[in-house]
């Protein structure tokens, strides 16, 4: 039960708590102009983010031939299985793994915590098509582990010996479940870093063990951010295509594809795309719904340190064990076989392309990363001007086009943006004789856009949360004191959110650089980032080609990763320090 | 610092960012030719850079799997694209429905191209033939010919490899099975292949050759070049151990001979290079670059008199299909729901 905390009812709710009424800044009636100023900025920059999922549904409304009878009739019912075969799957790992591990080293003291607490970070910054190869390569004929076996046995060929094929749909679920599972274990590891001291040391006063204390007190108040994480997780088990297609899974974007290239129909592809939305649409509502009357507040601003558990013994041995399986299963083995095909290739680091792709992925992925925070504020913080139902479902619609696979995405937003572009260069054409040609499509800023929508939803969660923390008193007081929403946002909300925006956009830096469909479509001539390089190699099936570019996507991710853990556990330890007195 | 400075700092960062990257674009000046390209660039990197020393012509590459036709409609009269080189005949005349193509009439190129490889109307120009093949186990193989009716016969129950059946390859081969024996005898051939898989269909051509060297199977199905890639492959030696493995069988069938694919190229309907495009397009047909295409990738020339390289020569001759490619990839579409219908990609019954 989560009576721990401060429980209000919402609208639906019998009662409300006054604060929260003056917290919405005067009542609906009377609106300030700087709120209205910053909902109707939020009004647009949300449309510019829906405008991809819009153009989608025109091209869906175009006539799709065919195409629905036998989707019904023989793909949907299979793929519609194999995807939520696939999501309850990753959905399970990544909730074990994650929550599991984040309570570990945030409540319990053992030999190496203070490095897994980042550690654990790391398989983020591998992309699940590269794990996917990696994976094949290690375990597949004539891979190591299976030379080993053969070696051992005397076996000859792989029909004396039965060996798991990775290439399947379990194969799918471990390979994404491990490099998947750091966004719940982010969030999940943020909010019990956070968990007021208070709940946790009064359940402890009240005699709960540390096993009731995680399941009926922990678990249940850190739901919000796990959720966040999971979904995260899930929506990439339904974009995903790379990894999917290598390993012969037929999920339902694996049928948008089909529709579309091998059936010609760019409208039945989109309609189904649209579907997958509306699923997404379903789960995220339901579950919010299920818990519409709960509201988590952090109610104190005492950082006291967490109650810790030492362990000792085979306790720490499991502890350690626990943390350190699924860092090897997703960082470790993938990387081997990118290690070893390097060795062959160290002349490929010489190559300036290689340093020209890595700078393309970090100017991108930055600029990305700084817009997509912006624009997840901007969304969020408009919730807190007005807490209109309205302006919170567009704010989550808004972050919608993670669920879009990503090729779509892409062709999506070519349509707007290349009319926009064709419109402008019609005025200037008549009005000064000189074209602007494709100003936006084929350039930098296509991609960075591309990249905004895609990842919106990595860091609208988070920020969504750590703005959901901050209780709304602290808006009466600013607006009591004569601030405005603007001012209010800069002087009380930024700093208190500071460790939140930072992670926020660590980790929408870390998903840009793995980006590949949208890239692929998107970029201009002769423009290769890191994930290009290795879609090139992979394309022509020479993945060892691209095993450099990979390993450095897997190496820079690896930095804000870092930092990511770095800051925000740094963050937790001044504050606890020096709060408590 | 303070958030607002911070937020201030990167904000100018990522302004900085954007324009440089925006700004970043090869302007199209004269002398260049820009391509967008389904096919992969170090594929096609050999015959750009022998354009581009011949005519001093500069160009410029896009390359995507899929899309690019959609980026050009959406592009309209602006599109930067001259010409769009694509791998299959199914994406070309792909592009000519979508209206993106123009039709180009060149006396040099209809010399080079054999009137069986080029659009009746001129919108688009094989340049290089790939036939899809049967790889065999040396050691487990004895036959040295092969019809495509037969990998339906259950004497291979258990021993075919192959990539996905909803790969463009494979859609290709299945759609001419259509074309020549109609759906229903299509589909009960295919749900026989189904049967004799060893495995679930996964990975990519190589990997069938893979799959032989392993004992997993006893013939896959592939494109023929990629034999050839892995044959010469000096970084990675084991996968010259791998195609060492098998031989290639070129099937036939009842009704004609083996299916083959193209490679090809149509010029972009708002193409603003026009002239260079032409350029291109003459030379990819030419002698020279027809022999780049054999030497370094291992396909089939389509000018007469242009020989295939040594290596390929060496698999033997063989006798293309002759049915018309645009009436075989009319069936692509129901070629690709025979997949989904008789679960193909699900591998064998058990």
């Amino acid at each position: 039960m989560t009576n721990a905390t401060r429980m209000q009812p919402d609208k639906t709710g019998s009662f409300r708590v006054p604060v929260a009424e003056a917290a919405k800044g005067g009542a609906l009636t009377a609106i300030s102009r700087s709120d209205l100023v910053w909902l109707v900025f939020a009004g647009v920059v949300a449309g510019f983010m829906l405008l991809p999922v819009a153009s989608l549904l025109v091209m869906a409304l175009e006539p799709a031939g065919d195409v629905w009878g036998h989707l019904i009739g023989t793909v949907l019912p299979r793929s519609l299985v194999t995807t939520a075969l696939l999501m309850l799957g990753v959905g399970a790992i990544t909730l074990t793994v994650g929550v599991g591990t984040a309570w570990l080293v945030t409540m319990c003291r053992f030999p190496g915590r203070s490095i897994f607490d980042w550690a654990l970070l790391i398989p983020l910054a591998v992309p699940t098509y590269i794990v996917a190869y990696s994976y094949v390569e290690v375990l597949n004929y004539t891979g190591p582990v299976q030379a080993a076996i053969r070696a051992v046995f005397g076996f000859k060929t792989s029909r004396e010996y039965w060996f798991p094929e990775i290439r399947s749909l379990g194969g799918a679920i471990f390979v994404m479940g491990f490099v998947l599972y750091p966004y719940v274990y982010l969030t999940t590891r943020a909010t019990f870093l956070l968990q007021s001291a208070c709940t946790l040391d009064v359940s402890r006063t009240l005699g709960a063990g540390p096993l009731r204390l995680f399941f009926q007190v922990a678990l249940p108040l850190a739901r919000p951010a796990i959720v966040v994480g999971l979904s995260l997780a899930m929506m990439e088990c339904l974009n995903d295509i790379g990894a999917v297609t290598f390993f012969g899974v037929k999920t339902m974007t694996f049928s948008v594809y089909d529709t579309w290239v091998n059936r010609s129909s760019l409208a039945g592809a989109a309609q189904l795309a649209c579907a997958m939305l509306v699923i997404v649409f379903a789960l995220l509502w339901l579950e919010r719904h299920a818990r519409r009357r709960q509201r988590f507040h952090v109610t104190t601003t005492r950082y006291i340190g967490l109650p810790s558990y030492r362990l000792t013994g085979a306790r720490a041995g499991f502890a350690w064990a626990a943390c350190a399986t699924p860092i090897a299963l997703g960082f470790a083995v993938p990387a081997w076989p990118l290690v070893d095909y390097i060795s062959r290739r160290f002349e490929a680091l010489a190559d300036p392309a290689l340093l020209q792709a890595t700078w393309n992925s970090l100017t991108l992925s930055l600029s990305a990363a700084v817009m997509t925070i912006v624009v997840a504020t901007v969304l969020t913080y408009a919730q807190r001007v007005n807490r209109n139902g309205g302006i919170r479902l567009l704010g989550r619609t808004a972050s919608i086009g993670y669920a879009i696979p990503g090729t779509v995405l892409a062709v999506g937003l070519l349509v707007p943006l290349a009319s926009f572009d064709n419109a402008l260069d019609d005025v200037t054409e008549r009005l000064f004789g000189f074209g602007t040609g494709l100003l936006i499509v084929g350039s930098g800023a296509a991609l960075v856009y591309a990249y905004v929508v895609r990842f919106l939803a990595v860091a609208y969660g988070q920020v969504e949360g750590g703005l959901g923390k901050v209780t709304p008193h602290l808006d009466m007081a600013a607006r009591t004191l004569g601030r405005n929403s603007l001012t209010t946002l800069r002087e009380v909300h930024l700093p208190l959110i500071r460790p939140v925006l930072l992670s926020a956009m660590l980790l929408a830096f870390v998903d840009c650089m793995k980006e590949l469909p949208a890239t692929i479509l998107l970029r201009p001539f002769n423009f290769e980032t890191l994930a290009t390089t290795v879609y090139n190699a992979a394309s022509r099936g020479a993945f060892e080609d691209g095993a450099l570019p990979a390993l450095l996507i897997v190496l820079v991710g690896l930095v804000p990763v870092i930092l990511l853990a770095r800051t925000s556990a740094a963050t937790f330890r001044n504050r606890r320090g020096s709060r408590v007195s | 610092m303070t958030m607002s400075t911070l937020a201030g700092r990167l904000a100018t960062a990522a302004a900085g960012l954007l324009t440089a990257t925006a700004f970043a674009l090869p302007a199209s000046a004269a002398g260049e030719v820009n391509i967008y390209s389904y096919r992969q660039p170090e594929l096609i990197q050999p015959l750009l850079d022998g354009f581009t020393e011949k005519t001093g012509i500069k160009t410029n590459v896009i390359f995507a799997d899929k899309g690019l036709a959609q980026r050009m409609q959406a592009e309209g009269e602006n599109s930067p694209a001259d010409v769009l080189m694509t791998v299959d005949v199914g994406r070309l005349d792909g592009a000519k429905a979508l209206g993106v193509t123009q039709p180009v009439n060149s006396e040099i190129i209809n010399g080079n191209i054999p009137a069986e490889f080029r659009d009746p109307e001129g919108h688009w120009f094989g340049l290089t033939t790939r036939a899809r093949v049967v790889y065999a186990s040396r050691e487990r193989v004895e036959q040295n010919a092969i019809t495509y009716e037969e990998l339906a016969d259950p004497k291979w129950k258990g021993r075919i490899c192959t990539r996905s059946g909803q790969h463009p390859y494979n859609i290709g081969l299945f759609a001419s099975v259509v074309a020549h024996k109609g759906e229903k005898a299509a589909e009960e051939w295919l749900a026989g292949l189904r049967d004799n898989l060893a495995r679930k269909p996964a990975g990519n051509d190589r990997g069938q050759v893979q799959g032989i060297y392993s004992g997993e199977c006893d013939i896959g199905l592939g494109n023929n070049y990629y034999m050839g890639k892995m044959l010469t492959n000096e970084k990675e030696p084991e996968q010259k151990e791998w195609a060492n493995s098998a031989k290639i069988l070129f099937p036939t069938s009842a009704e004609g001979g083996t299916h083959v694919n193209i490679s090809g190229v149509v010029m972009a309907k708002y193409a603003p290079n026009r002239e260079e495009a032409l350029k291109l397009m003459e030379y990819l047909s030419s002698a020279e670059a027809q022999q780049i295409y054999a030497e370094a990738n291992f396909e089939y020339p389509v000018k007469p008199g242009v020989e295939a390289s040594e290596l390929v020569r060496s698999w033997g001759s063989f006798t293309p299909d002759d049915l018309p490619l645009t009436e075989i990839f009319a069936h692509r579409k129901t070629a690709s729901e025979l997949v989904d219908r008789v679960g193909y990609d699900d591998g064998p019954a058990s």
